[in-house]
Protein backbone atom coordinates (compact mmCIF):
# COMPACT_ATOMS: atom_id res chain seq x y z
CA UNK A 1 0.00 0.00 0.00
CA UNK A 2 1.11 3.09 -0.87
CA UNK A 3 2.41 5.91 1.64
CA UNK A 4 1.62 8.81 -0.42
CA UNK A 5 -2.30 10.21 0.20
CA UNK A 6 -1.61 12.36 -3.00
CA UNK A 7 0.77 11.56 -5.42
CA UNK A 8 1.78 14.34 -8.29
CA UNK A 9 3.08 13.11 -11.49
CA UNK A 10 4.83 14.82 -14.78
CA UNK A 11 2.15 17.79 -14.18
CA UNK A 12 1.72 20.37 -17.17
CA UNK A 13 -0.61 23.10 -16.23
CA UNK A 14 -1.55 25.58 -18.63
CA UNK A 15 -3.12 28.92 -18.86
CA UNK A 16 -3.51 31.13 -21.76
CA UNK A 17 -0.06 31.22 -22.74
CA UNK A 18 0.82 31.55 -19.61
CA UNK A 19 2.80 27.77 -18.17
CA UNK A 20 1.85 27.83 -15.04
CA UNK A 21 4.02 23.75 -14.40
CA UNK A 22 5.73 22.09 -16.65
CA UNK A 23 6.35 18.08 -15.64
CA UNK A 24 6.21 18.36 -12.37
CA UNK A 25 6.01 15.53 -9.48
CA UNK A 26 5.70 15.33 -5.96
CA UNK A 27 4.13 13.50 -3.05
CA UNK A 28 1.82 14.36 -0.50
CA UNK A 29 2.92 11.26 2.55
CA UNK A 30 -0.27 9.75 4.14
CA UNK A 31 -0.20 10.98 7.73
CA UNK A 32 2.04 14.16 7.53
CA UNK A 33 1.84 17.71 7.37
CA UNK A 34 3.12 18.69 3.81
CA UNK A 35 3.44 22.00 3.07
CA UNK A 36 3.75 23.12 -0.35
CA UNK A 37 6.01 26.95 -0.55
CA UNK A 38 6.90 29.87 -2.83
CA UNK A 39 7.06 32.97 -4.33
CA UNK A 40 3.49 34.67 -4.65
CA UNK A 41 1.88 34.34 -8.13
CA UNK A 42 4.02 30.92 -8.90
CA UNK A 43 0.33 28.20 -8.90
CA UNK A 44 0.10 26.89 -5.05
CA UNK A 45 -3.38 27.62 -5.20
CA UNK A 46 -3.87 26.34 -8.67
CA UNK A 47 -2.21 23.09 -7.59
CA UNK A 48 -4.82 22.65 -4.72
CA UNK A 49 -7.54 23.36 -7.37
CA UNK A 50 -5.68 20.33 -9.42
CA UNK A 51 -5.93 18.07 -6.87
CA UNK A 52 -9.42 18.78 -5.98
CA UNK A 53 -10.07 18.29 -9.68
CA UNK A 54 -11.62 21.56 -9.90
CA UNK A 55 -9.00 22.39 -12.84
CA UNK A 56 -7.23 19.31 -15.41
CA UNK A 57 -3.77 18.91 -16.03
CA UNK A 58 -2.68 19.55 -20.10
CA UNK A 59 -0.36 15.96 -18.79
CA UNK A 60 0.96 14.09 -16.52
CA UNK A 61 -2.00 12.72 -13.59
CA UNK A 62 -2.64 13.08 -10.00
CA UNK A 63 -3.41 10.32 -8.04
CA UNK A 64 -5.29 10.58 -4.77
CA UNK A 65 -5.41 7.36 -2.73
CA UNK A 66 -3.70 5.39 -6.06
CA UNK A 67 -7.04 6.63 -7.98
CA UNK A 68 -6.35 8.96 -10.71
CA UNK A 69 -8.19 12.42 -10.32
CA UNK A 70 -8.00 13.51 -13.42
CA UNK A 71 -9.38 10.75 -15.41
CA UNK A 72 -12.36 10.42 -12.53
CA UNK A 73 -16.20 11.04 -14.31
CA UNK A 74 -17.97 13.61 -12.40
CA UNK A 75 -20.14 10.59 -10.07
CA UNK A 76 -16.55 9.72 -9.01
CA UNK A 77 -14.95 12.68 -8.66
CA UNK A 78 -17.51 13.78 -5.90
CA UNK A 79 -17.07 10.37 -4.23
CA UNK A 80 -13.65 11.37 -3.90
CA UNK A 81 -14.35 14.99 -3.03
CA UNK A 82 -15.92 13.35 0.01
CA UNK A 83 -12.90 12.05 1.62
CA UNK A 84 -11.43 15.41 0.63
CA UNK A 85 -11.90 19.08 1.91
CA UNK A 86 -10.25 22.45 1.27
CA UNK A 87 -10.38 25.31 3.55
CA UNK A 88 -10.59 28.24 1.21
CA UNK A 89 -8.48 31.55 2.15
CA UNK A 90 -11.33 33.72 2.78
CA UNK A 91 -13.23 30.87 4.62
CA UNK A 92 -15.68 30.67 1.67
CA UNK A 93 -18.90 29.95 5.43
CA UNK A 94 -22.17 30.64 3.72
CA UNK A 95 -23.25 34.24 4.41
CA UNK A 96 -27.19 32.88 4.67
CA UNK A 97 -26.45 30.42 7.44
CA UNK A 98 -25.25 30.53 11.26
CA UNK A 99 -21.91 29.10 12.36
CA UNK A 100 -23.81 25.62 13.39
CA UNK A 101 -25.15 25.53 10.15
CA UNK A 102 -22.54 25.90 8.22
CA UNK A 103 -20.68 23.14 9.80
CA UNK A 104 -23.52 20.68 10.01
CA UNK A 105 -24.13 21.52 5.87
CA UNK A 106 -22.13 19.06 4.88
CA UNK A 107 -23.37 15.92 7.30
CA UNK A 108 -27.00 16.99 6.89
CA UNK A 109 -26.28 16.82 2.77
CA UNK A 110 -24.09 13.77 2.71
CA UNK A 111 -25.86 11.79 5.51
CA UNK A 112 -29.33 10.99 6.74
CA UNK A 113 -28.20 10.74 10.09
CA UNK A 114 -31.00 12.22 12.84
CA UNK A 115 -30.72 15.95 14.11
CA UNK A 116 -29.84 14.99 17.35
CA UNK A 117 -26.64 13.24 16.43
CA UNK A 118 -25.81 16.05 13.67
CA UNK A 119 -26.00 18.45 17.09
CA UNK A 120 -23.95 15.99 18.55
CA UNK A 121 -21.00 15.92 15.98
CA UNK A 122 -20.98 19.69 15.12
CA UNK A 123 -21.06 20.86 19.05
CA UNK A 124 -17.54 18.06 18.88
CA UNK A 125 -16.31 19.85 16.05
CA UNK A 126 -17.14 23.35 16.90
CA UNK A 127 -15.58 22.67 20.54
CA UNK A 128 -12.02 21.45 18.47
CA UNK A 129 -11.78 24.88 17.24
CA UNK A 130 -12.77 26.51 20.51
CA UNK A 131 -15.92 27.91 19.16
CA UNK A 132 -18.75 26.31 20.49
CA UNK A 133 -19.79 29.23 22.54
CA UNK A 134 -20.41 30.82 18.79
CA UNK A 135 -22.45 28.50 17.29
CA UNK A 136 -25.70 30.99 16.93
CA UNK A 137 -23.55 33.46 15.65
CA UNK A 138 -24.16 34.55 11.82
CA UNK A 139 -20.16 34.49 9.53
CA UNK A 140 -20.73 38.70 9.30
CA UNK A 141 -20.70 38.70 13.38
CA UNK A 142 -16.99 36.56 13.34
CA UNK A 143 -13.39 38.39 13.18
CA UNK A 144 -11.26 36.71 10.37
CA UNK A 145 -9.67 34.28 12.61
CA UNK A 146 -13.11 32.84 13.93
CA UNK A 147 -14.63 32.90 10.10
CA UNK A 148 -11.16 30.40 9.21
CA UNK A 149 -11.89 28.74 12.67
CA UNK A 150 -15.72 27.88 11.34
CA UNK A 151 -14.41 27.07 8.11
CA UNK A 152 -12.07 24.52 9.76
CA UNK A 153 -14.29 23.04 11.31
CA UNK A 154 -16.41 22.80 8.27
CA UNK A 155 -14.19 21.05 6.81
CA UNK A 156 -13.42 18.55 9.52
CA UNK A 157 -17.28 17.85 9.43
CA UNK A 158 -17.37 14.55 7.33
CA UNK A 159 -13.94 13.46 9.09
CA UNK A 160 -11.84 13.80 5.80
CA UNK A 161 -8.40 11.74 4.80
CA UNK A 162 -6.81 15.15 3.46
CA UNK A 163 -7.46 18.00 4.48
CA UNK A 164 -5.83 21.30 2.08
CA UNK A 165 -5.50 24.50 3.58
CA UNK A 166 -5.09 27.58 1.26
CA UNK A 167 -2.82 30.43 2.96
CA UNK A 168 -4.64 29.54 6.34
CA UNK A 169 -2.46 32.15 7.97
CA UNK A 170 -3.12 34.85 5.51
CA UNK A 171 -3.77 38.34 7.19
CA UNK A 172 -3.92 36.98 10.69
CA UNK A 173 -2.89 38.53 13.68
CA UNK A 174 -0.29 36.60 15.89
CA UNK A 175 -2.65 34.84 18.44
CA UNK A 176 -4.86 33.70 15.49
CA UNK A 177 -2.19 32.48 13.57
CA UNK A 178 -0.50 30.80 16.98
CA UNK A 179 -3.87 29.09 17.62
CA UNK A 180 -4.07 28.31 13.78
CA UNK A 181 -0.72 26.99 14.15
CA UNK A 182 -1.70 24.51 17.13
CA UNK A 183 -5.13 23.58 15.70
CA UNK A 184 -3.72 22.61 12.03
CA UNK A 185 -0.85 20.30 14.31
CA UNK A 186 -3.42 18.81 16.79
CA UNK A 187 -5.83 18.17 14.44
CA UNK A 188 -3.75 16.33 12.16
CA UNK A 189 -2.50 14.13 15.19
CA UNK A 190 -5.76 13.78 16.85
CA UNK A 191 -8.29 12.57 13.89
CA UNK A 192 -5.11 10.35 12.37
CA UNK A 193 -5.55 12.79 8.84
CA UNK A 194 -3.37 14.07 6.33
CA UNK A 195 -3.03 17.70 6.15
CA UNK A 196 -1.12 19.76 2.30
CA UNK A 197 -0.75 23.71 3.18
CA UNK A 198 -0.23 26.03 0.85
CA UNK A 199 1.22 29.16 2.21
CA UNK A 200 4.46 31.32 1.91
CA UNK A 201 4.69 32.16 5.82
CA UNK A 202 7.59 30.54 6.39
CA UNK A 203 8.57 30.23 10.08
CA UNK A 204 5.13 29.10 11.21
CA UNK A 205 4.74 26.55 8.86
CA UNK A 206 8.02 25.19 8.93
CA UNK A 207 7.03 24.61 12.74
CA UNK A 208 4.85 22.28 12.37
CA UNK A 209 5.77 20.72 8.54
CA UNK A 210 6.95 16.91 8.24
CA UNK A 211 7.26 17.34 4.16
CA UNK A 212 8.06 20.68 2.86
CA UNK A 213 8.23 21.23 -1.20
CA UNK A 214 9.13 24.55 -1.85
CA UNK A 215 8.04 25.45 -6.28
CA UNK A 216 9.73 28.30 -8.03
CA UNK A 217 10.15 27.73 -12.03
CA UNK A 218 7.27 26.29 -12.96
CA UNK A 219 8.57 23.15 -10.81
CA UNK A 220 9.54 21.65 -7.36
CA UNK A 221 13.01 23.11 -6.69
CA UNK A 222 13.50 21.63 -3.35
CA UNK A 223 11.32 19.01 -1.49
CA UNK A 224 12.11 17.05 1.50
CA UNK A 225 11.54 17.35 5.51
CA UNK A 226 12.01 21.12 7.03
CA UNK A 227 15.78 20.46 8.24
CA UNK A 228 17.08 19.14 4.47
CA UNK A 229 15.20 22.41 3.20
CA UNK A 230 17.37 25.01 5.63
CA UNK A 231 20.39 22.69 4.24
CA UNK A 232 19.42 23.24 1.22
CA UNK A 233 21.86 24.06 -1.46
CA UNK A 234 19.86 25.71 -4.25
CA UNK A 235 20.25 30.25 -3.68
CA UNK A 236 16.45 30.39 -4.69
CA UNK A 237 15.36 28.05 -2.21
CA UNK A 238 17.73 29.61 0.37
CA UNK A 239 16.40 33.41 -0.90
CA UNK A 240 13.14 32.18 -0.26
CA UNK A 241 13.30 30.79 3.20
CA UNK A 242 15.64 33.60 4.09
CA UNK A 243 13.29 36.27 3.19
CA UNK A 244 16.67 37.88 0.95
CA UNK A 245 15.10 40.78 -1.33
CA UNK A 246 17.87 40.03 -4.11
CA UNK A 247 19.18 36.59 -5.20
CA UNK A 248 17.91 34.49 -8.10
CA UNK A 249 14.08 35.96 -8.08
CA UNK A 250 14.68 39.83 -8.44
CA UNK A 251 12.78 42.50 -6.10
CA UNK A 252 12.49 44.89 -9.34
CA UNK A 253 10.00 43.94 -12.06
CA UNK A 254 11.68 43.83 -15.76
CA UNK A 255 12.61 47.38 -16.81
CA UNK A 256 14.82 49.57 -18.46
CA UNK A 257 17.92 50.68 -17.38
CA UNK A 258 17.53 52.82 -14.42
CA UNK A 259 19.74 55.89 -15.17
CA UNK A 260 18.59 56.03 -18.57
CA UNK A 261 15.15 55.96 -17.33
CA UNK A 262 15.72 59.14 -15.21
CA UNK A 263 17.64 61.20 -17.60
CA UNK A 264 15.17 60.17 -20.55
CA UNK A 265 12.26 62.38 -22.24
CA UNK A 266 9.20 61.47 -21.18
CA UNK A 267 8.33 58.30 -22.98
CA UNK A 268 5.41 56.44 -24.45
CA UNK A 269 2.40 55.82 -22.01
CA UNK A 270 3.76 57.58 -19.08
CA UNK A 271 1.89 60.32 -17.48
CA UNK A 272 -1.75 58.93 -19.82
CA UNK B 1 -7.11 44.55 -41.75
CA UNK B 2 -6.48 41.40 -40.50
CA UNK B 3 -6.25 42.60 -36.80
CA UNK B 4 -9.98 43.40 -37.87
CA UNK B 5 -10.33 39.61 -39.20
CA UNK B 6 -8.70 37.91 -35.60
CA UNK B 7 -10.91 40.57 -33.56
CA UNK B 8 -14.15 39.27 -35.05
CA UNK B 9 -13.08 36.01 -35.39
CA UNK B 10 -11.99 36.04 -31.91
CA UNK B 11 -15.17 37.60 -30.66
CA UNK B 12 -17.25 35.32 -32.27
CA UNK B 13 -15.54 32.42 -30.67
CA UNK B 14 -16.14 34.08 -27.05
CA UNK B 15 -19.44 34.36 -27.89
CA UNK B 16 -20.27 30.70 -28.95
CA UNK B 17 -18.63 29.78 -26.11
CA UNK B 18 -20.57 32.33 -24.16
CA UNK B 19 -23.84 30.28 -25.79
CA UNK B 20 -22.33 27.28 -25.00
CA UNK B 21 -21.55 27.85 -20.98
CA UNK B 22 -25.25 29.05 -20.93
CA UNK B 23 -26.68 26.33 -22.36
CA UNK B 24 -24.82 23.77 -20.01
CA UNK B 25 -26.17 25.99 -17.02
CA UNK B 26 -29.63 25.78 -18.38
CA UNK B 27 -29.61 21.87 -18.78
CA UNK B 28 -27.69 21.47 -15.65
CA UNK B 29 -30.40 23.56 -13.83
CA UNK B 30 -33.19 21.87 -15.84
CA UNK B 31 -32.06 18.02 -15.16
CA UNK B 32 -30.54 17.98 -11.69
CA UNK B 33 -33.80 18.58 -9.71
CA UNK B 34 -33.31 17.97 -6.40
CA UNK B 35 -35.05 15.43 -3.90
CA UNK B 36 -38.16 16.64 -3.14
CA UNK B 37 -37.15 16.56 0.92
CA UNK B 38 -33.88 18.57 0.53
CA UNK B 39 -35.30 20.51 -2.41
CA UNK B 40 -38.68 21.91 -1.04
CA UNK B 41 -37.45 24.09 1.71
CA UNK B 42 -34.70 25.21 -0.90
CA UNK B 43 -37.61 26.28 -3.52
CA UNK B 44 -40.17 27.95 -1.18
CA UNK B 45 -36.49 29.67 0.27
CA UNK B 46 -36.20 30.72 -3.09
CA UNK B 47 -40.15 31.42 -3.96
CA UNK B 48 -40.34 33.92 -0.76
CA UNK B 49 -37.04 36.15 -1.84
CA UNK B 50 -37.57 35.76 -5.70
CA UNK B 51 -41.36 36.03 -5.89
CA UNK B 52 -43.07 37.57 -2.35
CA UNK B 53 -40.59 39.89 -1.88
CA UNK B 54 -41.29 41.41 -5.20
CA UNK B 55 -44.90 41.17 -4.53
CA UNK B 56 -45.21 44.98 -3.15
CA UNK B 57 -43.39 46.64 -6.20
CA UNK B 58 -45.58 45.23 -8.59
CA UNK B 59 -48.80 45.48 -6.82
CA UNK B 60 -48.25 49.05 -6.47
CA UNK B 61 -46.79 49.29 -10.05
CA UNK B 62 -50.07 47.32 -11.25
CA UNK B 63 -52.26 49.48 -9.42
CA UNK B 64 -51.01 52.72 -10.90
CA UNK B 65 -51.10 51.45 -14.09
CA UNK B 66 -54.71 50.33 -14.31
CA UNK B 67 -55.73 54.05 -12.80
CA UNK B 68 -53.52 55.98 -15.71
CA UNK B 69 -54.76 53.62 -18.33
CA UNK B 70 -58.18 54.67 -17.07
CA UNK B 71 -58.04 58.38 -16.89
CA UNK B 72 -56.23 57.99 -20.73
CA UNK B 73 -58.50 55.18 -21.90
CA UNK B 74 -62.03 57.52 -20.45
CA UNK B 75 -60.80 60.90 -22.01
CA UNK B 76 -60.46 59.17 -25.69
CA UNK B 77 -63.73 56.81 -25.39
CA UNK B 78 -65.71 59.61 -23.83
CA UNK B 79 -65.45 61.73 -26.88
CA UNK B 80 -67.12 58.68 -28.48
CA UNK B 81 -69.95 58.22 -25.92
CA UNK B 82 -68.41 54.76 -25.33
CA UNK B 83 -67.03 55.00 -22.10
CA UNK B 84 -68.83 51.85 -21.12
CA UNK B 85 -65.84 50.35 -23.20
CA UNK B 86 -63.44 51.36 -20.44
CA UNK B 87 -63.21 47.70 -18.63
CA UNK B 88 -62.69 45.84 -21.72
CA UNK B 89 -59.70 48.14 -23.29
CA UNK B 90 -58.27 48.16 -19.78
CA UNK B 91 -58.99 44.39 -19.63
CA UNK B 92 -57.52 43.57 -22.33
CA UNK B 93 -54.36 46.19 -22.65
CA UNK B 94 -53.18 44.62 -19.49
CA UNK B 95 -53.41 40.76 -19.57
CA UNK B 96 -52.24 40.95 -23.48
CA UNK B 97 -49.41 43.14 -23.24
CA UNK B 98 -48.99 45.68 -20.15
CA UNK B 99 -49.46 42.37 -17.55
CA UNK B 100 -46.39 40.49 -19.01
CA UNK B 101 -44.14 42.95 -20.19
CA UNK B 102 -44.29 45.12 -17.63
CA UNK B 103 -43.73 42.57 -14.22
CA UNK B 104 -41.30 40.79 -16.75
CA UNK B 105 -38.90 44.41 -16.86
CA UNK B 106 -40.18 44.91 -12.86
CA UNK B 107 -39.03 41.14 -12.22
CA UNK B 108 -35.43 41.80 -14.18
CA UNK B 109 -34.72 44.66 -12.27
CA UNK B 110 -36.20 43.56 -9.18
CA UNK B 111 -35.70 40.11 -8.78
CA UNK B 112 -32.93 39.58 -12.29
CA UNK B 113 -30.16 41.72 -10.68
CA UNK B 114 -30.84 40.46 -7.06
CA UNK B 115 -29.84 36.56 -8.59
CA UNK B 116 -26.57 37.93 -10.67
CA UNK B 117 -25.50 40.00 -8.05
CA UNK B 118 -26.09 36.97 -4.95
CA UNK B 119 -24.36 34.36 -7.08
CA UNK B 120 -21.91 36.63 -8.53
CA UNK B 121 -20.87 37.02 -5.05
CA UNK B 122 -21.06 33.45 -3.76
CA UNK B 123 -18.42 32.90 -6.43
CA UNK B 124 -16.28 35.64 -5.76
CA UNK B 125 -16.22 34.81 -1.70
CA UNK B 126 -15.59 31.19 -3.18
CA UNK B 127 -19.22 29.52 -1.87
CA UNK B 128 -19.64 27.90 -5.10
CA UNK B 129 -15.74 26.39 -5.19
CA UNK B 130 -16.40 25.49 -1.33
CA UNK B 131 -19.82 23.51 -2.69
CA UNK B 132 -17.47 21.67 -5.52
CA UNK B 133 -15.12 20.62 -2.82
CA UNK B 134 -18.08 19.29 -0.65
CA UNK B 135 -18.96 17.18 -3.47
CA UNK B 136 -22.28 19.49 -4.11
CA UNK B 137 -23.22 20.48 -7.46
CA UNK B 138 -23.77 23.87 -7.25
CA UNK B 139 -25.99 23.80 -10.42
CA UNK B 140 -28.13 21.21 -8.40
CA UNK B 141 -27.86 23.18 -4.82
CA UNK B 142 -27.85 27.00 -5.85
CA UNK B 143 -28.80 27.39 -9.48
CA UNK B 144 -31.98 25.25 -10.35
CA UNK B 145 -33.85 25.96 -6.76
CA UNK B 146 -33.58 29.65 -8.05
CA UNK B 147 -34.54 28.53 -11.87
CA UNK B 148 -37.32 27.46 -10.65
CA UNK B 149 -38.59 29.95 -8.54
CA UNK B 150 -38.17 32.15 -11.45
CA UNK B 151 -40.79 30.50 -13.43
CA UNK B 152 -43.22 29.69 -10.54
CA UNK B 153 -43.52 33.08 -9.57
CA UNK B 154 -43.33 35.48 -12.34
CA UNK B 155 -46.46 34.41 -14.10
CA UNK B 156 -48.16 34.39 -10.94
CA UNK B 157 -46.71 38.15 -10.08
CA UNK B 158 -48.07 39.38 -13.44
CA UNK B 159 -51.51 37.55 -13.48
CA UNK B 160 -51.50 39.80 -9.64
CA UNK B 161 -49.90 42.65 -11.42
CA UNK B 162 -53.40 42.58 -13.91
CA UNK B 163 -56.07 42.14 -11.27
CA UNK B 164 -54.67 44.71 -9.74
CA UNK B 165 -54.25 46.85 -12.51
CA UNK B 166 -57.88 46.26 -13.24
CA UNK B 167 -58.84 46.80 -9.65
CA UNK B 168 -57.24 50.34 -9.58
CA UNK B 169 -59.03 51.22 -13.17
CA UNK B 170 -62.37 50.64 -11.47
CA UNK B 171 -61.46 52.87 -8.80
CA UNK B 172 -60.85 55.64 -10.90
CA UNK B 173 -63.35 54.51 -13.63
CA UNK B 174 -66.33 53.84 -11.72
CA UNK B 175 -66.05 55.56 -8.55
CA UNK B 176 -64.33 59.00 -9.26
CA UNK B 177 -65.07 59.07 -13.14
CA UNK B 178 -68.57 57.90 -12.97
CA UNK B 179 -68.38 54.80 -15.56
CA UNK B 180 -71.56 52.71 -14.86
CA UNK B 181 -70.06 49.34 -12.67
CA UNK B 182 -72.62 47.20 -14.21
CA UNK B 183 -71.24 47.89 -17.86
CA UNK B 184 -67.43 47.94 -16.93
CA UNK B 185 -67.95 44.62 -15.50
CA UNK B 186 -70.27 42.73 -17.81
CA UNK B 187 -68.78 44.43 -21.37
CA UNK B 188 -65.42 43.31 -19.87
CA UNK B 189 -66.72 39.33 -18.97
CA UNK B 190 -67.95 39.49 -23.13
CA UNK B 191 -65.05 40.90 -24.93
CA UNK B 192 -61.97 39.13 -23.09
CA UNK B 193 -61.39 35.43 -23.82
CA UNK B 194 -59.63 32.91 -21.83
CA UNK B 195 -57.80 31.51 -24.84
CA UNK B 196 -56.92 33.97 -27.02
CA UNK B 197 -56.20 36.73 -24.11
CA UNK B 198 -55.66 34.96 -20.58
CA UNK B 199 -53.71 32.00 -21.86
CA UNK B 200 -51.68 33.87 -24.29
CA UNK B 201 -50.93 35.89 -21.72
CA UNK B 202 -49.40 33.95 -19.39
CA UNK B 203 -47.89 31.84 -22.29
CA UNK B 204 -45.74 34.98 -22.67
CA UNK B 205 -45.00 35.52 -18.67
CA UNK B 206 -43.69 32.04 -18.84
CA UNK B 207 -41.59 33.05 -22.10
CA UNK B 208 -40.85 36.20 -20.31
CA UNK B 209 -39.52 34.53 -16.70
CA UNK B 210 -37.74 31.49 -18.58
CA UNK B 211 -35.73 34.40 -20.19
CA UNK B 212 -34.98 36.40 -17.28
CA UNK B 213 -34.02 33.81 -14.99
CA UNK B 214 -32.11 32.16 -17.46
CA UNK B 215 -29.48 35.30 -17.78
CA UNK B 216 -29.62 36.12 -14.74
CA UNK B 217 -28.32 32.79 -13.45
CA UNK B 218 -26.03 32.54 -16.36
CA UNK B 219 -24.65 35.87 -16.09
CA UNK B 220 -24.04 35.40 -11.75
CA UNK B 221 -22.52 32.11 -12.97
CA UNK B 222 -20.51 32.99 -15.09
CA UNK B 223 -19.28 36.88 -14.01
CA UNK B 224 -15.77 37.57 -12.90
CA UNK B 225 -15.19 37.53 -9.19
CA UNK B 226 -14.70 40.74 -8.41
CA UNK B 227 -16.54 43.94 -7.27
CA UNK B 228 -15.94 44.90 -11.07
CA UNK B 229 -16.82 41.99 -12.68
CA UNK B 230 -20.24 41.46 -10.49
CA UNK B 231 -21.65 45.26 -10.93
CA UNK B 232 -21.04 44.54 -14.81
CA UNK B 233 -22.82 41.40 -15.21
CA UNK B 234 -25.88 42.91 -12.47
CA UNK B 235 -25.93 45.53 -15.24
CA UNK B 236 -25.63 42.64 -18.41
CA UNK B 237 -28.63 41.00 -16.68
CA UNK B 238 -30.76 44.12 -16.56
CA UNK B 239 -29.88 45.38 -20.10
CA UNK B 240 -30.47 41.71 -21.85
CA UNK B 241 -32.97 40.30 -20.31
CA UNK B 242 -35.06 43.93 -20.83
CA UNK B 243 -34.52 43.78 -24.81
CA UNK B 244 -34.93 40.21 -24.97
CA UNK B 245 -38.47 40.60 -23.27
CA UNK B 246 -39.48 43.45 -25.35
CA UNK B 247 -37.94 41.88 -28.42
CA UNK B 248 -39.47 38.17 -27.72
CA UNK B 249 -43.11 40.33 -26.91
CA UNK B 250 -43.20 41.42 -30.94
CA UNK B 251 -42.64 37.76 -31.74
CA UNK B 252 -45.51 36.40 -29.50
CA UNK B 253 -47.64 39.28 -29.98
CA UNK B 254 -46.77 38.87 -34.13
CA UNK B 255 -47.38 34.72 -33.57
CA UNK B 256 -50.49 35.47 -31.30
CA UNK B 257 -52.44 37.71 -32.24
CA UNK B 258 -51.99 39.03 -35.75
CA UNK B 259 -54.62 37.35 -37.94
Amino acid sequence: MSQNIVEIKDVTFTRGDRVIYKNMSFNVPKGKITAIMGPSGIGKTTMLRLIGGQLKPDSGDILFEQQSIPKMSRKILYQARKKMSMLFQSGALFTDMTVFDNVAFPIREHTSLNEELIRIIVLLKLELVGLRGAKNLMPSELSGGMARRAALARSIALDPDLIMYDEPFAGQDPISMGVLVKLIKSLNNVLNISSLIVTHDVTEVMSIADHVVIIADKGVIGEGSPQDMLKHESPLVQQFLQGLSDGPVPFHFEAKDYSKDLLSEQSEGDYQ
Amino acid sequence: MIAFWQNLGKSTIERLASIGRATSLLLGALFNVPNIKKGTPLLIKQLYSVGFLSLIIVIVSGLFIGMVLALQGYTVLQGYGAEGSLGPLVALSLLRELGPVVTALLFAGRAGSALTAEIGLMKATEQLSSLEMMAIDPLKRIVAPRFWAGMISMPLLALIFSAVGILGAHLVGVNWLGVDTGSFWSIMQAEVSFEKDILNGIIKTVVFAFLITWIALYRGYDCIPTSEGISSATTKTVVQSSLAVLGFDFVLTAIMFSS
